[in-house]
């Protein structure tokens, strides 16, 4: 080997070690640089039961998905036959035992101060809409079932709640204040969101909700509040039950 | 006499996009596992009979996965963004570049990839020419992009399963759009498990190409008449 090539050998050598040095330096550095990211992001402060960044997070996949909600496009109907007869339970947050159901009224909130006070009869004698529809908790199951109830559009149409209608939000609660949703004004007006009062063509059993739940297709279950006793309308978001303890406010399918 | 000489393998891109990957897939993994178990209604088996539950309580006890739905979906929903820009800048990158005829399988390398895994499970000695990945790799490359882009498809159909009825719709409903979703993660387990022990095998060159970016190779000194790439 002539001194050239032995010198020629010796720099490929040197090279291949400090460009694989460098390399995996960069590469370590980068790792811990994930890592520490990782931790500043798992150990950031709450805001409503997350870590800020991810609710940061949510609120724009919120806005990007909710700037592409269009209120034509319907969850499926299905034929009756295929709604479930035995309709699964899930949640009892604000049914308490103590209720009084023989003087329930449906409060209404006006925006000039005014309470509408609303009997179940009252409703019932307002159109009748059917949906049969795709249950979805977020849970992640689903079941097929029936409900009947007035369409929330022609209840605000019937007792001229359109002002209240060019607000944000709509807020609800039920009787006893545990359980309270807050869902966007245009979920709300979609042609499938009722306030409902059967299933399967009966009353609504005191577990789902009796004397007057909301079935809104487009959102999770959570959003489904039973036994309402307060609607309210508001601009800013009213507090709701489930994205005050991490989940997603939007909650839209 | 042999000498060694330093050719490039991997461009920094598929680097990046490679390591970016790698966490970011593993955080949609875990935060999916913290969603599916608050319906973990899947498992092998028929009738009563079960083999293999998804997943067993032992294995959600270890990993800490119970009662995290909210906390996986927050992940979940924020790490997907993520995942689809690598992934969607990764496929962008090598069709500009020209890096998809290493990875795509052409029309010899269904045949030749059972050559491969002869010769990787040591039954057969022969091993096909290949360029920078054999006919094994460049399938289960381009299977893998393939996966990434079912998982966006049946992601997005159970995420907004009305706004995007009609996808739901392709994936054969929900409940379907669920299933299909889980197995593909089920895919990425499988494809990591013989991805380590693959990289493993190679050896440390290989593993250096994809941090390093460079291979080196011996050659003969006389006869080599290649010059580095």
């Amino acid at each position: 080997m002539s001194k050239k090539e032995f010198k020629k050998e010796l720099a490929t050598e040197k090279q291949i070690r400090r460009r694989t040095a460098i390399s995996f330096l960069i590469f370590f550095l980068l790792l811990a640089a994930g890592y520490a990211g990782w931790r500043w992001l798992y150990t950031q402060p709450d805001s409503d039961g997350v870590q800020k960044p991810l609710r940061y997070g949510l609120q724009k996949d919120e806005e990007i998905f909710g700037s592409i909600f269009s209120k034509k496009t319907i969850a499926k109907n299905y034929p009756k036959e295929k709604a479930a007869k035995s309709v699964r339970v899930n949640g009892n947050i604000g049914m308490s035992n103590d209720f009084d159901y023989k003087n329930w009224r449906l409060k209404v909130l006006k925006k000039n101060g005014d309470t509408l006070r609303i009997s179940l009869d009252e409703i019932r004698a307002l159109p009748k809409t059917e949906v049969i529809f795709d249950f979805k908790c977020i849970e992640g199951w689903s079941q097929v079932s029936h409900w009947g109830g007035v369409r929330f559009s022609d209840f605000v149409k019937k007792y001229g709640l359109d002002k209240e209608a060019g607000m944000n939000y709509v807020g609800m609660q039920t009787p006893d204040k545990q359980y309270y949703v807050g869902i966007d004004m245009e979920s709300m007006m979609q042609s499938q969101t009722i306030l409902c009062y059967e299933m399967n063509s009966n009353f609504l059993p005191l577990n789902q909700g009796f004397p007057l739940r909301l079935i809104i297709p487009v959102k999770y279950g959570i959003k489904n509040i039973k036994r309402i006793g307060t609607l309210y309308f508001s601009n800013p978001k009213p507090p709701d039950y489930w994205a005050e303890r991490g989940y997603d406010y939007y909650s839209g399918l | 006499m042999k000498t060694k000489r330093i050719v490039k393998k991997h461009p920094l891109a598929i680097r990046w996009f490679h390591w970016v990957n790698f966490p970011v897939l593993t955080i949609m993994i875990w935060s999916g596992v913290l969603i599916y178990w608050a319906n973990d209604v899947y498992r092998l088996g028929w009738g009563d009979k079960t083999i293999l539950k998804f997943f067993p309580d032992s294995f959600n006890k270890a990993l800490h996965i119970p009662f995290k739905l909210a906390e996986g979906m927050a992940f979940h929903f924020v790490f997907m963004w993520a995942f689809l820009l690598n992934g969607f800048f990764y496929v962008l990158y090598t069709v500009i570049s020209g890096e998809w005829r290493y990875l795509m399988p052409d029309k010899n390398s269904f045949g030749e990839a059972w050559q491969v895994i002869l010769h990787d499970l040591h039954i057969k000695k022969y091993t096909p020419p290949q360029l920078k990945y054999n006919a094994a790799q460049r399938i289960a490359y381009t299977s893998i992009i393939i996966m990434g882009f079912g998982s966006i498809i049946t992601g997005i159909a159970i995420y907004k399963p009305i706004q995007f009825g009609w996808l739901c719709a392709i994936c054969g409903g929900y409940e379907a759009a669920r299933i299909e979703h889980f197995i593909l993660m089920i895919g990425y387990v499988f494809f990591f498990v013989v991805h380590i022990i693959q990289v493993i095998l190679a050896g440390w060159n290989n593993f250096r190409g994809m941090v390093a970016g460079f291979d080196v190779e011996e050659v003969e000194k006389r006869n080599s008449t290649n010059e580095p790439v």
